[in-house]
């Protein structure tokens, strides 16, 4: 198979735009719908500080490098979920990363902010993992961003998260949650930040093949909670429908994005108001971040 | 030829000349959800690997609380 550019020796083919490239064309090619996505989008200008949500898995790492290559003032986030070895492993990659490249990365432990770690509040609030790990992760990437100063948080969500996030919203019939899907969504509190994807053009398997080309060392192991994960159960019936035919996880999005997404915006927003007890924002009286660690403080 | 998978990482001994495809076929993995890695570079799925060639079959799919 040859590069599409060059002729030269292709080293992944993307059947989606019946294509393949050389390693030099392909991050070219990458770094070029990274590009399209922040320009279409105006997620943020170069003067801007930005907060990179960083896990040290292959999608975020792959943006931290574009956004630095690109010359954007970057400062990564480390939250350490506290998931046994998994997080003291990912957090020594992010360190890594950091440090090679000169760049400022915070770490934010969950135990500190919640009371307990994501394995402990998984037990106590007998829900799924990945629901209190999913509401902390927002709320503190939020706090922190408004604490520091950052307009903006960039979270390394793909095309695969999106259209699988999409599936599962429609599957339910879930119309807030159809209205709030965007690469880009914007500041609609002053003590809300923007939060922008710059990988949504982007599938997984390509930012996977991006940090391997740039030799970026990224956990390859999953997270131990992530087996079963809904999520996941839907990326893989929309790779089988990708197999069939290629371009259908694109078509899907970018279909509803374009065309069905302004559909479910609601023309009477829910009002939003600040906790009572944390001062951030939330559409109850106390924010349902306040609400877990009054749950793990009261098991504890 | 040696393949490498991952997630829990084991090795499987496969048959070589032959394209990538059909051993992903072989080993019923769908092409979007790896890397095909041979030595410091990425393989399409037309390549020809060798029985002296090693694989490695990187699943690239994350899930959970993204």
């Amino acid at each position: 198979m040859k590069c599409r550019r060059c002729g030269g020796e292709a080293v992944l083919e993307l059947r989606r735009h019946n294509a393949a490239f050389c390693a030099a064309d392909f991050l070219e090619f990458f770094r070029n719908q990274v590009r399209e996505a922040i320009r279409r989008h105006r997620m943020f200008t170069r003067e801007e500080p930005v907060l990179v949500a960083v896990s040290g898995g292959k999608d975020s790492l792959a943006l931290w490098d574009v956004l630095i290559g690109e010359g954007y003032r970057t400062t990564g986030l480390y939250l350490d979920l506290g998931i046994f070895d998994y997080s003291q492993e990912s957090r020594a990659r992010c360190e890594r990363f950091a440090a090679e490249r000169g760049a400022p990365l915070q770490v934010v432990r969950v135990a500190d902010a919640v009371g307990a770690p994501v394995p402990v509040i998984k037990d106590v609030t007998r829900r799924p993992p990945c629901s209190g790990c999913g509401l902390s992760k927002r709320y503190l990437m939020n706090r922190v961003a408004l604490e520091g100063g950052f307009p903006v948080v960039a979270t390394g969500h793909n095309l695969d998260d999106e259209a699988a996030t999409l599936f599962g919203s429609v599957m339910h019939w879930q119309t807030d949650a159809l209205a709030r899907q965007g690469p880009a969504l914007p500041s609609t509190h002053p003590k809300l930040v923007r939060r922008v994807k710059p990988l949504y053009r982007l599938t997984e398997r390509e930012t996977a093949a991006y940090a391997f080309l740039r030799g970026i060392d990224y956990i390859v192991e999953e997270c131990p909670f992530a087996a079963g994960a809904t999520s996941i159960a839907h990326k893989e019936l929309l790779n089988r429908m990708e197999e069939a035919s290629p371009g259908t996880k694109h078509t899907f999005l970018f279909g509803f994005l374009d065309r069905a997404r302004a559909a479910f915006e609601r023309a009477d927003p829910v009002p939003l108001q600040e906790c009572t007890r944390c001062g951030q924002v939330t559409t109850g009286a106390v924010c349902a971040f306040c609400k877990l660690a009054d749950q793990v403080k009261r098991a504890g | 030829m040696k393949v490498i998978l991952r997630n829990p990482r084991r090795e499987v001994e496969v048959r070589g000349g032959r394209r990538v495809r059909e051993v992903l076929r072989e080993l019923q993995i769908v092409p979007e959800t790896v890397l095909v890695i041979r030595g410091d570079t990425l393989v399409t799925a037309d390549q020809v690997v060798n029985d002296d060639d090693v694989l490695e079959l990187r699943p690239v799919m994350s899930g959970g609380a993204r």
